[in-house]
């Protein structure tokens, strides 16, 4: 046994082991641990904030460099404390409306491009894939789950007939997903318990190697 | 002016960032970088509208008395010694943020998520109970992605990481694309509302 003289590592541990005290039960040391987590979470995004967006894109522009065009911004930012006012309280509109129109604007042709041309195409059976009897039966068994599972989703018309078969099939892709993506999930997170256990046994209490 | 100036701004900002989206040219790409570095700094000033609020809900509690007011002082105490920190030592690699970042932060948060293993496993012992087709076929797929990835799996039969890796990369594919073009088609539609002003939820009320 080689327990850890590193002052941090142990305010690491015993905060690791306030977290899963919680699996006992709501207690006061969760608390405590949870509300340190969220200031510091707080804290450090004020920092990053500062030197990472504020000093580099607003002070050194405008005040170093001269760069007034940067105050324009500014003037936007500044009127979300509009909201403190009350005649004035409408004007948190602006900014809002800057930063939706944006968000927006970037959203339609990225998403367009990401999620329907990039997936359908890499859906098609191309020459390609036809040539490679590997990738073939794969490809044939994923165009068929996407097409039954976007008929699953189609409620604009009665399911019935066919529809209603491929529909059903749209169920057992579904299901099959949705039980590999928690065994993915499930297993991401053991990943993440046993690298805590590991750092109270190795790092903190040197019970192994 | 109240209504329709927000709302300009946003049709402008929309139609802008479509239109230089399909522009290569430089003055675009220009464009749209002081664009970004415009984001950040407004996005800036939000975050002061989150601290304020978080702070003064902390220091109410505080000074009312109520239950757990301990806690709140301990959350603006450590709001205070991070940003104080952050802001005058820096945030480079051997600054004291740092240290605080991969002692408190890290650990801290990867606690949270960890333990979220525990009651993953109780609520699938309660969702997974074999009861129709369906939820055999997910308890099925899960098990198998599970075995799949770890080394007694491997020990159980050498097919299981094959299989959890075609599970994972065919019929879960083929349902997440299934999906995903539905929710692509209803984030395309929902902003070409918000530029176009027909949903107009996020002006707030009626003035």
């Amino acid at each position: 046994m080689n327990i850890s003289l590193d002052i941090w590592t142990w305010i690491s541990a015993i905060l690791t082991l306030f977290i899963f005290s919680f699996l006992y039960g709501d207690n006061p040391f969760y608390k405590f641990a949870e509300h340190i987590f969220v200031g510091v979470s707080v804290g450090y995004t004020i920092a990053i904030t500062w030197h990472n967006f504020l000093y580099p894109d607003l002070i050194v522009p405008v005040f170093k460099q001269g760069n007034l065009i940067n105050l324009i911004p500014a003037f936007l930012g500044v009127l979300y404390f509009s909201v403190f006012f009350k005649n004035l309280s409408w004007m948190i509109r602006i900014p809002i409306g800057f930063l939706l129109g944006y968000g927006s604007g970037v959203a339609i042709p990225a998403i367009f491009q990401a999620n329907i041309i990039r997936q359908i195409q890499g859906s098609l059976l191309t020459p390609k894939i036809l040539e490679r009897k590997d990738l073939l039966i794969g490809s044939i068994i994923s165009l068929f789950g996407i097409i039954s599972t976007i008929i699953y989703f189609f409620f604009s018309r009665e399911q019935k007939g066919v529809s209603k078969i491929l529909a059903k099939c749209g169920i057992v892709f579904l299901m099959i997903g949705f039980g590999a993506s928690f065994g993915f999930t499930v297993m991401a997170r053991v990943s993440l318990l046993l690298g805590r256990l590991q750092f109270l046994l190795r790092d903190w209490l040197g019970l192994i190697k | 002016m109240q209504r329709s100036l927000p709302l300009g701004l946003c049709f402008i900002m929309g139609i802008l960032m479509i239109l230089q989206f399909f522009s290569p040219h430089p003055i675009s790409q220009q464009f749209f970088d002081t664009i970004i570095k415009w984001i950040r700094i407004i996005s800036a000033f939000a975050l002061v509208l989150g601290v304020r609020s978080i702070s003064l809900r902390h220091i109410e509690t505080v000074k009312r008395r109520k239950s757990g007011y301990i806690y709140s002082i301990f959350t603006l105490l450590a709001l205070v010694v991070t940003a104080v920190l952050g802001l005058v030592f820096g945030i480079g690699p051997k600054a004291p943020i740092r240290t605080i970042f991969n002692n408190i932060l890290v650990p801290l948060g990867a606690t949270m998520f960890s333990i979220l293993a525990f009651y993953m496993a109780s609520a699938a012992y309660r969702a997974f109970r074999a009861r129709t087709i369906e939820a055999t076929l997910l308890l099925i797929a899960a098990f198998i992605v599970m075995l799949g990835m770890v080394p007694i799996g491997n020990w159980i039969s050498p097919h299981f990481p094959s299989i959890a890796e075609w599970l994972l990369s065919v019929p879960n594919m083929a349902a997440k694309r299934g999906i995903l073009f539905g929710v692509a088609l209803g984030v395309i539609a929902t902003s070409l509302k918000i530029i176009l002003g027909i949903e107009r939820g996020w002006l707030g009320g009626r003035r």
